[in-house]
């Protein structure tokens, strides 16, 4: 069979056509997707107004630890972190020089940023931690977790620690509600997800007295954490990265 | 061939010895101990049958793990129309005893103990230590 050049030429044309409709068709449902999981967003905010970690206050990070048995281990090199607090110059360097210089010296509370680009979860080999698209909290699945710290390496906030040691001997109290970890597994704040199922605030914002801690859906717009990022002037650790911390320092 | 008698003599009384233990535990109808595993005093029945219990309740739990820590999957609904919470501390020793239920068993079939126990609170321990 021969085929003409305007033959060839319409057929070429139909293949291209056949191709992009494809294109659109798989982009619509690009469009579905994100639909679907643009639903909750949990995100907290941090009055630093409020807080009272410079007056030796750990009414959150106590009951935090207290909570998810998390270790109280003497080594700081070896120390595993849910919530904890470290100076202001330390975290915001850059944005030190434009705010009121008395809250500079002010202790601030860290914690996972549960981010809405993670980097830890891109890495994972074992798919150990990975973001839950309907409420955007940053999951971790001991089970899985080999111990590899790469999610530890990609963390721009050093928000992951590593089990070097058997924590349960640091544990002092265990919480028999909550599993302890065992040596060899990353671990950080999981946003209270046990918590948040049984339709309970994060037990951090629930310990302090001063309500410096605002939880809620950022992608309600009638939500109090809306409100407050609407009203104050609030600021993120390192958003140039692009990964889009959903904690917020309102300062 | 002039060794035949001392070399199948050899290998007979090898297969003697060797196969001792065997013919010698039939022959005085000696058996193995099954373990008396202490059963739950205040319940009567398991989240699925027993024969499927001894026979599959690795992979139940795996079940209810991958269900609960990767789905959010936390209240399952059993065989017998039940539910319950898919949580190895609350559901499975809110009945058994670790000691006396899960290490016998796995100690009496050679089966090595999963690492479950490292993270994983045992309740009746927890309450000891409280006390």
């Amino acid at each position: 069979m021969t085929i003409t050049r305007k033959q060839f030429l319409m057929f070429a044309a139909a293949s291209l056509a056949g191709a992009a409709g494809a294109k659109v068709v798989s982009g619509a449902e690009v469009v579905r997707q994100i639909g679907k999981n643009d639903g909750k967003r949990w995100a907290m905010a941090v009055d630093f107004q409020k807080c009272r970690w410079d007056q030796g206050c750990t009414q959150c990070s106590a009951a935090c630890n207290r909570t998810h048995n998390v270790p109280d281990i003497p080594n700081k090199a070896q120390e595993v972190k849910w919530i904890w607090k470290e100076k202001y110059q330390t975290v915001f360097r850059q944005e030190s020089e434009v705010v009121n210089p008395a809250l500079t010296s002010h202790p601030l509370s860290l914690l996972c940023n549960h981010c809405s680009k993670p980097a830890c979860t891109k890495v994972c080999p074992t798919g150990a931690t990975w973001k839950r698209e309907e409420d955007g909290v940053v999951m971790m699945d001991w089970h899985r977790c080999i111990g590899c710290r790469y999610c530890m390496a990609a963390c721009p906030y050093g928000s992951r620690s590593f089990n070097f040691v058997d924590p349960r001997p640091y544990v002092a109290n265990v919480n028999p509600e909550f599993p302890t970890r065992t040596r060899g597994v990353v671990e950080k704040c999981n946003f209270c997800e046990e918590r948040l199922a049984k339709g309970q605030m994060p037990v951090c914002v629930e310990n302090c007295s001063e309500r410096a801690l605002t939880f809620g859906d950022q992608n309600d717009a009638n939500s109090d954490i809306r409100r407050l990022l609407a009203s104050r002037y609030a600021i993120q650790r390192q958003p140039e990265l692009g990964t889009g911390p959903a904690i917020y320092y309102l300062i | 061939m002039r060794d035949r008698i001392l070399i199948f003599g050899g290998v007979a009384i090898f297969l003697v010895l060797f196969t001792y233990p065997v013919w010698h535990a039939r022959a005085a109808s000696t058996r193995a101990n099954p373990p008396k595993l202490q059963l739950p005093a205040d319940a009567k029945e398991c989240v699925a049958p027993i024969s499927s219990m001894r026979a599959a309740h690795m992979q139940l739990l795996i079940d209810w793990r991958e269900n609960a820590v990767r789905n959010g999957v936390r209240r399952v609904h059993a065989s017998n129309g039940k539910g319950y919470d898919a949580s190895l501390t609350r559901t499975c020793l809110g009945c058994h005893s670790r000691s006396e239920f899960c290490d016998k068993c796995h100690s009496y079939s050679g089966v090595s103990t999963p690492s479950c126990w490292q993270c994983h609170n045992e309740s009746k321990l927890i309450s000891g230590r409280a006390q």
